[in-house]
């Protein structure tokens, strides 16, 4: 890989986040398109977490990994510190693994 | 940026210092991949610099150790990042008026600073959490990168310490609040079934996009007479 390709991406990336930003700027939107806009978000990081927690690539990521993930959704449900959210879901999925599960 | 310190209390901090500790060894682990792969140790460097978006950093350099071309690489970097755009127009007024602010917000626009903002109660304390996350992130995962690269060999495996489970609970937990109100709700279910669907059958990237589709079940807002709100 040479210096181009990458040139290439890290513009393209940051045309997406740049354009964006600027458009919310520049652009007027009613109250319903500004709360559309919002749950879009909520919506796009929803569906990463389903896929970062579900699959590697195009494949199932095993089982190890969507438990820790569930494990961390009941804990932030009951109002655990996010700090202890995120190590349980670690430590779960480091445990199941280690026992041998995928 | 003094302002930040104190509008951000230790628990967010605490946050976001967590994950930075995640990033930093997943750039590890990015930065010794790539010099494993033959590729000259400025590579991963300059590109985490300079793009600042692991998943698609792990994806073109995946593409070229298996003898991809460079345009393949590219293009399934950005289809990975096309979400950006969105996530722009979702946040784009936390980042700030200036131009300096907006140049530099747009580049620390990750799904992390996305997430800790839209957690947040209020615009104040949202736009902190933005540059914090931003900025703690980019410091942390462009020096675990450079550690690997320099490294050059796995510092420890990500995924047998389950690294690899703490970016969806940090997403989990900073979204589900959001997921309390139905309106949100029900089009982020809609939307991570349509995404999980199309997961074994498009490439990586695009069935994050088709996500958005759970947005026309956002419900139509009710047309009935003002309630008088004392």
């Amino acid at each position: 890989m040479t210096l181009l390709p990458i040139l290439i991406l890290a513009a393209g990336t940051f045309a997406f986040r740049f354009g964006g930003v600027l458009l919310r700027d520049r652009l007027t939107f009613s109250d319903r398109v500004k709360e559309l806009l919002s749950t879009s978000a909520v919506v796009l990081l929803f569906a990463l977490v389903a896929t970062s927690a579900l699959a590697k690539g195009q494949d199932f990521a095993g089982w190890a990994l969507p438990a820790g993930v569930l494990v961390a959704g009941v804990l932030a449900w009951r109002k655990a510190p996010f700090v202890v959210v995120v190590v349980a879901a670690a430590l779960t999925t480091a445990l199941l693994r280690l026992a041998g599960l995928a | 940026m003094r302002s930040i310190w104190r509008t951000l209390d230790a628990e967010l901090w605490r946050g976001v210092l967590a994950i930075a500790a995640a990033a930093a060894v997943n750039g590890a682990s990015f930065g010794a991949i790539s010099v494993a792969s033959g590729l000259p140790m400025w590579v991963p460097v300059a590109m985490s610099l300079l793009v600042f978006a692991g998943g698609s950093q792990y994806l073109a350099v995946g593409v070229t150790a298996a003898g991809g071309s460079p345009v393949a690489a590219v293009l399934g970097g950005l289809l990975l990042n096309a979400r950006h755009l969105p996530f722009g127009l979702a946040v784009g007024e936390l980042v700030g008026r200036g131009w300096a602010a907006r140049l530099l917000g747009s580049h620390l626009l990750i799904d992390e600073s996305v997430a800790f903002a839209m957690a947040q109660r209020d615009a104040v304390r949202a736009r902190a959490a933005y540059w914090a996350c931003g900025a703690t992130l980019f410091v942390a995962w462009n020096l675990g990168v450079l550690g690997g690269a320099v490294a050059g060999q796995l510092v420890g495996d990500a995924d047998a310490l389950g690294l690899d489970a703490v970016f969806p609970a940090a997403m989990l937990a900073l979204v589900l609040p959001a997921l309390k109100d139905a309106s949100a709700r029900i089009p982020a279910l809609v939307g991570a079934a349509v995404a999980l669907a199309a997961t074994p059958f498009l490439p990586t990237g695009v069935p994050i996009l088709l996500a958005l589709l759970g947005l026309l079940a956002v419900p139509r807002p009710a047309r009935k007479a003002p309630e008088v709100v004392a």
